[in-house]
């Protein structure tokens, strides 16, 4: 069973980043600590979304295993709780950050958006051994999924 | 005191004479004989053109052009106005020509001029019979009798007569980009210079709110506040063509990242036009001058 295994993994992965020394600045630890890790979660998200998206446009030919693994570890980052990571004060206006102040203001919104990527990543991780066109069919919701938070609640990249 | 008098009142006379010269000219009402419309092809020009994503309202669907999105500017707020096909509060009793002057010049209903907060200094580039074919398939969106707002925009930028000068310094209609080296190029700059107004936001704006041309798409400030808009021209965006035809099918980066703040909508329009259609785009984002970040 590949989850257990990632789940650790992902979990190691998170830990060693977490711990890389924060940047100096007008933030406290905790405020640098919840941004770092909240941008390594997205950046794991985006490094178990590559083969997947790959395969979905054609680019890569398809593997079961892979596929597989990678839907597996999306849905077990997914699934991660996020409450320590958007900690008040680390809205874009501080220095490496993009989050929109809107999270603050609106968080069931933003946790609406969470839940609606869980969703999306399990219906994934059921099917993504199941062939490239069951894949296709349950990659379109989770690209949805990260691109509407992101429409809503990310400011733009420099 | 006299000599004073009578500068004042010359000064007036130019100023009406600027006024004059500059008045809102509709387009010829004999603008679309001989031409057969094609609401099919009308609805990839509205997609390609992005109307809905000023027109409609949040959290309905983007054929309902019923107006009230605000769009912040160092002049005021502009509200889009109210474009569904209702008689009274839209425009489903307009002309066919009176919209195309509202379009292409700028020119609303009563004769007035429009604010460029509505992109016509693009349109005004677009081909006659793709502005025909967009008139046909907003005549088939579904109507919507929420009446239009006014707009927010402080004295003297609310008096539509000051916008005669206005127009007449930036609404070019040459391209940005003088010479495609190929029809792909060609077809990709007619995407984005007269159709896409991809510069409303990725261009910086000179004092007066006109297009910075010499920042042709290297980035501005974001006018909602949020950070700014990412310089798009080959010094920054370096992705290859076939990554940037994808991001704008699919809105993926190519590292899995997704389009996100206002770009999302703008993909979503975009990943209603064909491949080839993607393909020129990114190819003319190819073609553009590399233009560095400003340093702030
Ligand atoms: C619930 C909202 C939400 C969802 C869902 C979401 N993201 Fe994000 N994402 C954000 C926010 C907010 C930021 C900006 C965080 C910051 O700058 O501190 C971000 C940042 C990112 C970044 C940049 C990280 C960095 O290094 O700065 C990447 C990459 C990313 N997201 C990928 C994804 C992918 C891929 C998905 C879907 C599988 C996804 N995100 C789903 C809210 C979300
Ligand atoms: C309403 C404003 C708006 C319009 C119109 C617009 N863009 Fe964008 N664009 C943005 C924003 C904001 C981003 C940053 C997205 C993000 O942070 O995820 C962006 C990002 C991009 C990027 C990715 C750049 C990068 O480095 O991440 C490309 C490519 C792009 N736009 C092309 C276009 C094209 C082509 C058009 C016209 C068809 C267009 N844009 C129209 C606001 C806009
Ligand atoms: C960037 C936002 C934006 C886009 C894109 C846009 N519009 Fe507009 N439009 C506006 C604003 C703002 C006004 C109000 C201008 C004014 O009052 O002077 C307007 C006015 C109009 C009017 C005049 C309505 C009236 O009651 O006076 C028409 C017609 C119109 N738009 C049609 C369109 C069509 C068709 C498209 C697509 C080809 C389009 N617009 C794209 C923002 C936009």
């Amino acid at each position: 069973m590949p989850t257990t295994m990632t789940k650790i993994l992902t979990a190691a992965g998170l830990i060693s980043v977490m711990t890389v020394a924060y940047a100096d600045g007008h933030l406290t630890q905790d405020q640098q600590r919840g941004m770092d890790a909240r941008q390594s979660h997205m950046g794991l998200l985006g490094f178990n979304l590559g083969p997947l998206g790959a395969m979905a446009q054609d680019k890569i030919d398809y593997d079961a295993t892979v596929a597989a693994t990678a839907a597996a570890n999306l849905a077990a980052v997914a699934g991660i709780s996020q409450d320590r990571y958007w900690v008040e004060g680390t809205d874009s206006s501080v220095e490496g950050s993009r989050a929109k102040a809107e999270i603050w203001t609106d968080m069931a919104g933003f946790e609406a958006e969470q839940t609606a990527l869980v969703t999306a990543t399990a219906d994934l991780a059921a099917v993504a051994g199941d062939g490239l066109d069951a894949l296709k069919a349950a990659f379109g919701p989770v690209g949805q999924a990260c691109g509407s938070c992101h429409e809503n609640y990310r400011t733009p990249r420099q | 005191m006299k000599l004073l008098g009578r500068s004042a009142v010359l000064g007036l006379i130019v100023v009406a004479a600027g006024w004059y010269l500059t008045r809102p000219q509709p387009l010829s009402p004999d603008v679309f004989n001989g031409i057969t419309a094609d609401s099919e092809n009308g609805a990839i020009i509205f997609a390609a053109a992005g109307c809905a994503s000023c027109h409609n309202a949040d959290d309905q669907p983007p054929e309902l052009l019923s107006g009230g999105r605000r769009f912040a500017s160092p002049f005021g707020t502009f509200i889009a106005p109210n474009i569904s096909s209702d008689p009274t509060h839209g425009v489903g009793n307009w002309p066919d020509v009176a919209l195309a002057s509202a379009i292409m010049v700028g020119v609303g209903r009563d004769g007035e001029h429009l604010f460029p907060a509505f992109p016509y200094t693009s349109y005004n580039k677009a081909d006659v019979q793709d502005v025909a074919d967009l008139i046909a398939y907003l005549r088939t969106l579904p109507a919507s009798d929420q009446p239009s707002q006014p707009h927010e925009v402080g004295f003297p930028f609310n008096l539509r007569v000051t916008l005669g000068p206005w127009k007449a310094l930036f609404e070019g209609d040459d391209w940005a980009l003088q010479d495609a080296a190929t029809p792909e190029i060609a077809r990709g700059r007619y995407l984005v210079e007269a159709l896409g107004h991809c510069t409303e936001c990725h261009t910086s704006r000179n004092a007066l709110g006109g297009v910075d041309r010499s920042r042709w798409l290297a980035g501005a400030e974001n006018p909602s506040g949020d950070g700014r808009i990412p310089n798009i021209t080959p010094a920054a965006l370096t992705w290859s063509a076939s990554e940037i035809s994808e991001y704008l099918k699919s809105g993926f980066t190519p590292e899995f990242d997704t389009a996100g703040g206002e770009m999302a909508a703008v993909v979503r329009n975009t990943s209603k036009l064909t491949d080839g259609d993607r393909d020129a785009i990114a190819a003319y984002l190819k073609a553009i001058p590399a233009i560095a970040n400003e340093t702030p």
